[in-house]
């Protein structure tokens, strides 16, 4: 069985800061991570190969320095690991994003269970694991917190809904996004870093995928556009409410009604 | 489509250059300075050496935004119940609608759902789309998109609303990856243009950065937006708008997922999982008066949490302790009830989003950090404020 994890590499802080003059982000000596989602996704690839004897294969696309990332999955199990670097990739929004590691995947091998962490840290959308579904023309379950089985032809998982919990038995091969509350990912392994130093990080680039339309990577494969990035508002609202108990009383339920938690 | 060209004569010093960039995407390859696949094209390195980087935008063939007309609404529901973030975005989606003079159309797909499509004209809704078989009872993501695609290609809505829940959040990336459009996740604002073109505003990095987002020269144009954030319309007692029924074949239906069973989500257990907190601080005055704290909180749908006093008192659960001994939680709501706020509190409580504190003593520390700081007496608001929350939901 061969398992492919989507990881990325995010800044090492959510604390960014704008100029508020020039509205640009504040250069900080941004240092940068595993998406802490994606480490609870690889922690459930590993583990079904623990149990299923499977190939465990992750991919990220990003810039040269994104190889890192690939290099901490397989202190935690990895056994391939695939870093998709092009120029032509830069500035992509979700649809050319999903779309890159689409072409990626393909071009990686045979995959029965693609697995996705819920969300990246930066980006914050959700979005990429079902757009790579669409694009593999495979079924997908978003926010899955369980799996209860697995074997060759299907996977039965519990997904999380607001009030319900849904198990759903998906024919392989399809793509998962898994919660945090799955499995508790495993510290990385000093002894597999030693084993897997030299293991080497297979590159692909734009001429290694199949389509090789350059209007659908990167910038001019991104329907959306950033027009602009401002601080948000701080939540300056402070107000003392004095006088007779009641009164206070039926003025906070007022207030809780028009601040929409009743 | 834009690109920044990079002029390499005007570079001054080769080394600093390329700290212009935060997210290290300018890098030498061959001697010549490049963007690598890094870049965000945040135009940060624009704004700071206009002299090397230029921002320049070649044009493409430009869609033509007439052919695609109306806002779309997509309707969730759980269990034949509307979800009320759909009935805010049909509320959006008008309020944008008579800027551009567009029709507002809602699309209900399930099973036995036409009841449940006809109560959305009670919401000014222009065209209410109903697919409605026995396939779609469950949320599959085959079918729900399928249907999603065959909505789109007759009706050609220009923008399309869907309500950031779980299956929204699952629904619109694959159908907006089927057009090969854009979608912007979890907007906080939108406007729209006189050339119908989305405004799209969102929160970016947890919240440290909001981000302006436009989708020039796709359509439709989709957004997703949470519970909550827009405000909900009023229902009118009389009804306006059509009901039109679409067929579907079955052959869109086909499904690799089969729904095993599903089941009601156990309560809550952690407090840090909690969106609505009431903490019962130590101006109670004996354990039986917890009562009117547990009602409070169940009147809004979230947990009691206590401070450090009661603990060990051995009035609640040390699971319940917010603090630097305990629990750090970020609730949209936090209601503290009789806590002084001290610092070992506070440092577990003060990110929350909305902070409300009843203290009757007004120089209390906790009003320092409150967002509303009311001075009274516990025991003459909370029972008052319950009552009144009874009145709401009657």
């Amino acid at each position: 069985m061969n398992i492919t994890v989507c990881i990325k590499q995010v800044p090492g802080t959510a604390e960014v800061e704008i100029d508020e003059k020039t509205g640009v982000l504040k250069r900080n000596p941004i240092d940068a991570k595993m998406n802490p989602y994606d480490l609870y996704a690889i922690e459930t690839a590993v583990r079904l190969k623990e149990e299923k004897n499977a190939v465990v294969k992750v991919i990220t696309m990003g810039p040269p320095y994104a190889k890192a990332v690939i290099k901490e999955a397989y202190m935690m199990g990895a056994d391939e690991g695939c870093l998709l670097t092009d120029r032509k990739f830069a500035g992509a929004d979700v649809l050319a994003t999903a779309y890159a590691l689409s072409q990626g995947i393909t071009r990686m091998g045979d995959f029965d269970l693609i697995i996705c962490g819920k969300m990246t840290t930066d980006g914050d959308t959700a979005q990429v694991g079902p757009e790579i579904a669409e694009y593999l023309q495979i079924p997908h379950v978003s926010n899955v917190r369980r799996i209860h089985e697995i074997n060759e032809k299907s996977i039965i998982v519990e997904m999380d809904m607001a009030e319900s919990v849904e198990i759903q038995e998906v024919q392989l091969p399809c793509l998962i996004t898994v919660e945090k509350d799955i499995y508790q990912p495993r510290l990385p392994s000093f002894k597999l870093k030693l084993k897997t130093a030299n293991r080497p990080v297979q590159i692909i680039t734009f001429k290694d995928l199949d389509d090789k339309n350059v209007m659908h990577y990167g910038l001019y494969g991104s329907p959306t556009q950033v027009l602009r990035i401002f601080p948000p508002e701080p939540n300056t609202t402070s107000e003392h409410w004095e006088g007779d108990g009641e009164e206070l009383g039926e003025k906070l339920a007022e207030k809780l009604k028009e601040l929409k938690f009743v | 489509m834009a690109k920044i060209i990079v002029h390499q004569d005007a570079i001054k010093d080769r080394k600093e250059v390329v700290k212009v960039c935060p997210f290290f995407a300018l890098e030498y390859e061959n001697d010549e300075l490049i963007l690598n696949a890094a870049c965000k094209m945040c135009n940060i390195c624009v704004k700071r050496l206009p002299e090397v980087f230029e921002y320049v935008e070649d044009t493409l063939p430009e869609i033509d935004k007439n052919a695609w007309r109306g806002i779309a609404v997509y309707i969730d529901h759980i269990e034949g119940n509307i979800h009320p973030v759909s009935l805010e975005l049909i509320g959006k989606a008008k309020e944008m609608a008579v800027r551009i003079d567009h029709p507002v159309y809602c699309l209900v797909m399930g099973d036995k759902v036409h009841d449940m499509a006809e109560e959305l004209l009670h919401y000014g809704a222009d065209e209410v789309f109903i697919y409605d078989k026995p396939q779609l009872y469950d949320f599959r993501i085959e079918p729900y998109t399928a249907v999603f695609e065959n909505f789109i290609n007759r009706v050609k809505p220009t923008i399309v609303l869907v309500g950031g829940t779980t299956v929204g959040r699952s629904l619109a990336p694959r159908v907006a990856a089927r057009f090969r459009t854009g979608l912007t996740a979890d907007c906080t604002t939108l406007d729209v243009q006189e050339n119908t073109d989305l405004d799209q505003i969102r929160p970016a990095y947890g919240g440290n950065i909001m981000a302006h987002i436009h989708t020039p020269n796709h359509r439709p144009q989709f957004a997703t937006v949470r519970y909550k954030i827009f405000n909900s319309p009023e229902r009118s007692e009389t009804k306006s708008g059509k009901l039109t029924s679409c067929s579907i074949s079955d052959e869109f239906l086909i499904s690799k997922i089969n729904v095993i069973e599903i089941k009601k989500k156990e309560k809550l257990k952690s407090i840090e999982e909690a969106d609505v907190i009431v903490v019962a601080g130590h101006a109670l005055r004996k354990e039986e008066d917890l009562s009117m704290i547990n009602e409070l909180a169940d009147m809004l749908g979230g947990m009691v949490a206590t401070t450090r006093p009661l603990i060990e008192a051995g009035w609640t659960d040390p699971r319940m302790q917010i603090g630097l001994s305990g629990r750090t939680v970020k609730p949209k709501l936090i209601i503290t009830c009789g806590v002084s706020g001290a610092i070992q509190f506070v440092a577990g409580m003060n990110s929350a989003e909305m902070i409300i504190a009843i203290n009757s003593d007004p120089k209390a520390q906790i009003f320092d950090v409150a967002h509303y700081a009311i001075i009274g007496d516990i025991y003459e608001v909370i029972p008052r404020l319950i009552e009144k929350l009874k009145e709401f939901k009657d």
